[in-house]
């Protein structure tokens, strides 16, 4: 009750007289409270029936579909032909069965993997590090700054994606920059080299005998290719949009520090990496770590920009699982296949999600969890 | 050397966007010659009036904008009044469930998108509303994350004032619409930015509900599928361009005018991604 005072002001109704303050009434029937329960149904129910209609029944829905062979054109729950109960198939042509499917989801996963790799570090760092800069104390112009990096977060990523797609073309602005200190000129979305691949070539290694064994059909050597130079824009591309908001996380957790801190480290004559590293990463451990979880959550469902920028090309080199699953589905029309890859996906970031709680429960127990994070969904 | 670095990643964030506005008014030939030149030579109209519906290969760019503008504004209207109103009952509303409801809630909130692409296209079509505003609407109207920023709000106004009104003999709504809502203001309109971002850049959703033919097409999807779908021929980058840079605008004013409030979101609501 200590905010009374600022919340009167805010208000302002005639209904506030200072004896209006009657214990919280819990006097059943009759009270100030009556009502509420049937209120609360009323309230909350558009809520529910929309959650509900649109996410957990139809996931329940999909769960099913992705036990059959739906193929779009009948009823998916009536059974026979077009949408024959099919058992766990649809999983097991993922990972146990040789075959398109399976190879096609390989890669997809391959790739994701490796774009998360680079994603994930990269946007944290550039993160971190745009925050720390425009945090400075010293600096003018602080809200131009956090405006020019954070805008990209707030378009569109179909807009972003146009704009990228013609700044590495062929004849696009990074070419010509490229050119004009004489470095090569790849052709961006076309090239399906794999960057490991790429250094290994330059030691002079391709495609040796100990990357020759198979791993869930697909050979050691392309297993760690790398990021394709397609994939890598994309890496590009991502990175330079969610930086920005990132850096807002971080920035909040940053004015949270008390400034007794930074003075306690300057009169201890600690240089500033010193600082960065013993006082002010620790201490923005949480934040830290929800931005890496936030990371992988979003990587893994990385979609639009791959509808826009490859669709899978070069040589499958751009396909994600969640494309993967909508090409499957919406392209080939087999739906319980793309289902049971959505569901695959989503078994992923749970587990991942899960591993990162864990991660920080385990060492930090006194430090109430992610607590600049209470709005965000766990 | 704090400044050096923060100018290198200024143009580095800011470039992209003024290439993007020069070109789209330089022509095809001028866009490939000069990239990086942000002087369009000759300064060439042809890819606005192609948006604007004029010349030679025109695009239903007006179609596509009085879509995007009709459903975002419902969306943002639909999903800031029925998230108070259940983020209200949810924070302050004693009714039996209401632990339940409030767990659920964040059990679906944890849901990725990406797992709900299918499942939205099964509930869709078991409706029967497959490609009509209606599939593109409902389904966006409640958000979770929305209704957890307006609980997180009302949790933390006082209690006091609602109940003067209540013991007033003011009704449960009433209470909550002339009494409380007001009080809720900057959540309001952190909700409201979010919304009408969110629906306004949504893209995903609108693929697997409506058929992709332009007359459902919003500016996003209208844009994917001119860049990388059926309506797409040749470079046309000025055009391209043009339309991205359409499609950005609204939401670059609504956001120069009221960052405050867009800062307040990414740190409140920062489940969208």
């Amino acid at each position: 009750m200590t905010q009374l005072g600022t919340a009167n002001q805010a208000v302002g109704t005639e209904a506030m007289t200072p004896t209006a303050q009657p214990p919280r009434g819990r006097r059943g029937g009759g009270g100030i409270r009556s009502g509420e329960g049937i209120a609360g149904w009323v309230f909350v129910s558009p809520m529910i029936v929309i959650l509900g209609l649109f996410m957990v029944i139809p996931i329940v829905m999909a769960l099913w579909v992705s036990l059959t062979n739906w193929n779009g054109s009948v009823n998916p729950f009536s059974g026979g032909p077009g949408a024959e109960f099919v058992g766990v198939r649809n999983y097991s042509d993922l990972f146990a069965r040789d075959g398109l499917t399976r190879s096609n989801f390989m890669q997809s996963i391959g790739n994701t993997f490796w774009y998360v790799l680079f994603v994930v570090p990269l946007q944290t760092l550039l993160a971190l590090g745009l925050a720390l800069l425009v945090n400075n104390r010293m600096l003018k112009a602080k809200g131009f700054f956090r405006t020019a990096f954070y805008f990209p977060s707030v378009t569109s990523s179909i807009a972003i994606s146009t704009v990228f797609l013609f700044l590495f073309s062929a004849t696009g602005a990074v070419n010509a920059l490229l050119g004009a200190i004489g470095a090569g000129q790849p052709n961006w979305f076309t090239d399906d080299r794999g960057l490991v691949h790429l250094l290994f070539n330059a030691v002079g290694v391709d495609n040796p005998g100990w990357a020759q064994g198979e791993v869930l059909g697909r050979s050691l050597w392309d297993w760690v290719s790398g990021p394709s130079v397609a994939l890598s824009v994309i890496i590009i591309l991502v990175v330079w949009t969610t930086s920005g908001t990132f850096m807002l996380m971080f920035i909040a957790a940053l004015q949270d520090l008390p400034v007794e801190i930074d003075e306690a480290a300057a009169l201890d004559g600690t240089s500033g990496w010193q600082k960065l590293r013993h006082v002010t990463i620790p201490m923005i451990r949480p934040t830290l770590f929800l931005v890496i979880t936030l990371g992988l959550i979003g990587t893994w469902q990385v979609f639009d920009q791959i509808y826009v920028m490859g669709k899978g090309n070069p040589n499958g080199t751009t396909l994600t699982p969640a494309y993967l699953s909508y090409q499957q589905s919406f392209g080939n029309f087999k739906y319980g296949s793309g289902a049971a890859m959505a569901f695959v996906v989503f078994a992923i970031i749970v587990v991942l999600t899960r591993i990162q709680r864990w991660v920080l429960t385990d060492k930090d127990e006194r430090r109430p969890l992610l607590r600049r994070s209470k709005a965000v969904a766990r | 050397m704090l400044y050096v670095a923060l100018a290198l990643f200024s143009i580095l964030f800011i470039y992209p966007f003024l290439i993007q506005i020069a070109t789209s008014f330089k022509t095809d030939p001028d866009a490939a010659a000069h990239p990086l030149s942000l002087v369009p030579n000759p300064f060439d109209l042809h890819a606005w009036k192609q948006i604007f519906g004029q010349g030679a290969g025109s695009v239903p760019f007006m179609r596509w904008l009085s879509n995007s503008v009709v459903i975002a504004t419902v969306v943002t209207v639909g999903r800031v009044f029925l998230d108070s109103l259940a983020g209200y009952a949810l924070s302050r509303l004693r009714f039996r469930g209401r632990g339940f409801v409030f767990a659920a809630l964040l059990a679906v909130m944890s849901v990725p998108s990406v797992a709900l692409l299918i499942p939205k296209f099964l509930m869709v079509n078991y409706l029967g509303i497959y490609d009509t505003y209606a599939a593109m609407i409902l389904p966006l109207i409640v958000d979770g994350a929305g209704v957890f920023i307006m609980k997180q709000f009302f949790d933390s106004v006082p209690v006091s004032i609602e109940e003067a009104a209540r013991m007033d003999g003011a009704s449960i709504f009433r209470t909550f619409w002339s009494v409380v809502l007001p009080m809720a203001r900057p959540a309001l309109i952190t909700l409201t930015i979010l919304s009408f971002q969110g629906s306004w850049n949504e893209f995903s959703h609108f693929l697997v509900v409506t058929r992709g033919t332009p007359e459902h097409m919003t500016l996003v999807t209208g844009l994917a599928s001119l860049v990388s779908g059926q309506l797409g021929t040749g470079t046309q980058y000025p055009l391209k361009l043009g339309a991205a840079l359409l499609t950005t605008i609204p939401v670059a004013v609504i956001f120069f005018a009221l960052q405050r409030h867009f800062i307040r979101g990414a740190n409140e609501g920062g489940v969208k991604g």
